[in-house]
């Protein structure tokens, strides 16, 4: 018996000389910036974080407490819940090598279904926001359907669907709005992210408490679940994927079906904002969540940034506008910093990934 | 099997008889073109409609034609370029840029068509042959006076929003913001710019693309800036509900009086529903009628339309929807409203 075990351990005895560690990266090179950029690859979300900061403490010393009141800064959560909602949508597409341009028209139809289908239909209202969820799943796995099975570029997809689903919301809803007060007296849960708890002057809505829940589920669901890391390893390369015995096919789809309920969410969280179901509202969702996913740090070309990231760079956006428009700026000035911003954020982003060169 | 031969036979009966109506079209009926900022827009559906009835009526055969988004400029310019290859007589148009859009339309006109701006005037107003709109800068006014009646002395004191269209600054909402506050009593600087006013009574401008959306978060924003305004100019209805949204957020939907322009049918209800004070209402689905009837008039003689005496377009009315009339300023009831109300 013990010779025998022995026997079998033998074919081992090459590599006694060999370190016994895990395989592992060694960081050999040195230098202060060699470090930070090393660090920063490490933890995807620190600038957009840093930045944020940064900006928060100077509108706060050019305004003092106008704007860092807890009523100013709980506004501006406010002001992006619904960006940050989408950006979670965008985040998840993204991080598989995609886009998803289809977002916001996705979030306009799943609202316009949730109102239409108790108001027209006589539905009981929490059977119409199902439905609302089951159009956005639906959109979802049309996308998904179409990027994993018939091998077509995301981009093209989703731009498609884009038009496909925005005219589908302007043909069903003959454009028209429902009203806030209807809705507060027949069908109240549509409202349900509106609601809000204060306490000393800060306000939040339910709408910035399920944005704030979801990205904190998304973090760890991408960091800490087989799932997760497969949406990774699938942006980061799809055919090594497949290699290590990912199902690309299938994830990818439920990486749009999660998508496009998250989309269906954001639709909800919409109504609750701004009272009404009306059909022309988050016409530039899809642009202002892919700046939010840029300024986070994500990468578009697939497998790194996290979901945290992306929520800082939807209020770093937020800051700038509420804080600029309280200096009172002309507001071009506020997308002329935005858009320094893309650019800044995506320059960072190559210098860091020179790191793994 | 006999029936599917009848079945057959009427099918291409139907075919033979369509094929020949349209060509009669094409040759013997006066033909209009209606160009709309969107086809989603209730204000141009209302405006379609009007159209549609009126060329029927007439025997004209209309074509509509829209772009995709308001301030796709393209599509519009598309869309004349097709109205003069078409031979039409005339064209309809309600433009997305109104600057941008004039050399197209001054290449119909020396083609031969009458051009006729419907509710947005063109820049120069007479880059086209006539204009039908609503006086929007009289829309903003009779809000303007209302407003500053019903508050009575307050308004000297007034913290006034002002919620306008976008930095663009488009001619439909500088007029309509001019207008306000000329009609409250405050001087306008230069009346082609908001914005530039030194009232002291004016917390400040801010832009919402005219939805709810952007209402709200414009209020917001003039809320953070001064939380004790008590008088809301917005530029249309759907802003005007967004920015109650945020007072109610903050609890002070009953002390705050918003004051609008439009008249859709929506707004005219929250009118009713003590949402927005008082709204001022246009018409489109007459701009669009007369519009039609004075391309017919041109067609068969020539006859072009003429201008509104004292004005540089021909006038379509306002009218001032309130359910609190004001000492000195006449405005029509709700009743009146949502009967004449659109979309």
């Amino acid at each position: 018996m013990t010779n025998e075990t022995t026997a079998r351990e033998r074919y081992e005895d090459a590599a006694s000389g060999a370190d016994a560690g895990v395989a592992s990266f060694e960081d050999d090179r040195r230098g202060i910036l060699r470090t930070v950029q090393h660090w920063l690859h490490r933890t995807p979300a620190a600038v957009p974080l840093i930045v944020l900061i940064l900006s928060v403490v100077t509108f706060w010393l050019l305004l003092g407490s106008k704007f860092f009141s807890p009523f100013a800064l709980t506004l501006i959560l406010q002001q992006v819940a619904i960006v940050g909602v989408v950006g979670a949508a965008q985040t998840l597409v993204i991080l598989t090598a995609g886009i998803d341009l289809s977002v916001g028209a996705i979030m306009v139809l799943s609202s316009v279904v949730m109102g239409q289908f108790a108001f027209r239909y006589g539905l009981p209202p929490s059977v119409a926001v199902l439905c609302g969820f089951g159009v956005g799943a639906l959109c979802g796995f049309v996308n998904g359907a179409l990027v994993a099975l018939m091998r077509l570029p995301p981009f093209i997809v989703t731009l498609g669907m884009w038009q496909i689903v925005l005219a589908t919301n302007f043909l069903y809803s003959a454009n028209e709005t429902i009203r806030s007060q209807e809705i507060e007296a027949n069908a109240p849960i549509l409202q349900f992210f509106g609601e809000k708890v204060s306490f000393q002057g800060a306000v939040f809505t339910y709408g910035v408490i399920a944005m704030v829940l979801l990205v904190v589920v998304l973090a760890y669901v991408l960091k800490h679940t087989a799932w997760g890391r497969h949406v990774y390893a699938i942006g980061d390369d799809p055919d090594a994927a497949e290699l290590a015995g990912v199902n690309v096919t299938r994830t990818l789809i439920s990486v749009y079906v999660i998508a496009g309920l998250i989309c269906a969410l954001a639709g909800w969280v919409l109504i609750g904002r701004i009272g009404s179901v009306s059909p022309t509202a988050g016409q530039f969702a899809n642009i202002e969540s892919i700046t939010a996913v840029v300024i986070g740090g994500i990468s578009l070309f697939g497998g790194r940034g996290s979901v945290m990231g992306m929520l800082f760079g939807a209020l770093i956006v937020g800051v700038f506008s509420l804080g600029l428009r309280l200096v009172g700026t002309d507001p071009q000035w506020t997308y002329l910093l935005i858009g320094v911003l893309i650019i800044g954020a995506v320059a960072i982003d190559q210098w860091i990934r020179r790191i793994s060169a | 099997m006999k029936t599917l031969k009848i079945g057959a036979a009427i099918g291409a009966l139907a075919v033979a008889l369509t094929a020949q109506t349209a060509f009669a079209g094409s040759h013997g009926k006066t033909s209009a073109c209606l160009i709309t900022k969107t086809d989603t827009n209730p204000f141009f559906v209302k405006m379609k409609e009007g159209a549609t009835a009126k060329a029927e009526e007439l025997g004209i055969e209309l074509k509509s034609y829209a772009g995709k988004i308001d301030g796709d400029s393209e599509s519009q310019v598309a869309a004349i370029e097709t109205c003069i290859a078409d031979g039409a007589s005339g064209i309809l148009i309600t433009a997305s840029d109104t600057k941008g859009i004039v050399p197209a339309v001054t290449q119909a006109r020396d083609a031969g068509l009458l051009v006729i701006a419907l509710d947005t005037p063109l820049e120069p107003i007479d880059s086209a042959d006539a204009t039908f709109a609503t006086d929007n800068f009289l829309a903003g006014e009779l809000i303007g006076q209302w407003a500053a009646a019903s508050l009575g002395d307050a308004a000297a004191d007034a913290r006034i929003a002002m919620l306008d269209l976008a930095v663009s600054q488009p001619s439909v909402g500088v007029l309509r913001d001019q207008g306000f506050l000329q009609g409250f009593g405050i001087d306008l600087g230069d009346p082609n710019r908001w914005g530039d006013e030194d009232d002291e009574r004016i917390v400040g401008n801010e832009v919402t693309a005219g939805n709810e959306e952007g209402g709200r978060t414009a209020m917001e924003n003039l809320l953070v800036k001064d939380p004790t305004i008590n008088v809301v100019y917005t530029i249309n209805e759907p802003a005007a509900a967004g920015a109650y949204e945020a007072l109610k957020a903050v609890g002070r939907e009953n002390d705050v009086l918003i004051v609008s322009v439009d008249g859709g049918c929506p707004g005219v209800q929250n009118v009713k529903d003590g949402v927005i004070g008082a709204t001022s209402q246009q018409y489109p689905l007459l701009m669009a009628s007369l519009g039609v009837e004075a391309i017919a008039a041109f067609a068969k003689d020539g006859t072009l339309p003429e201008n509104t005496p004292g004005k540089d377009f021909f006038d379509t009315g306002v009218a001032l929807v309130t359910a609190e009339p004001a000492d000195g300023v006449e405005s029509i009831d709700v009743a009146e409203g949502m009967d004449k109300c659109w979309g």
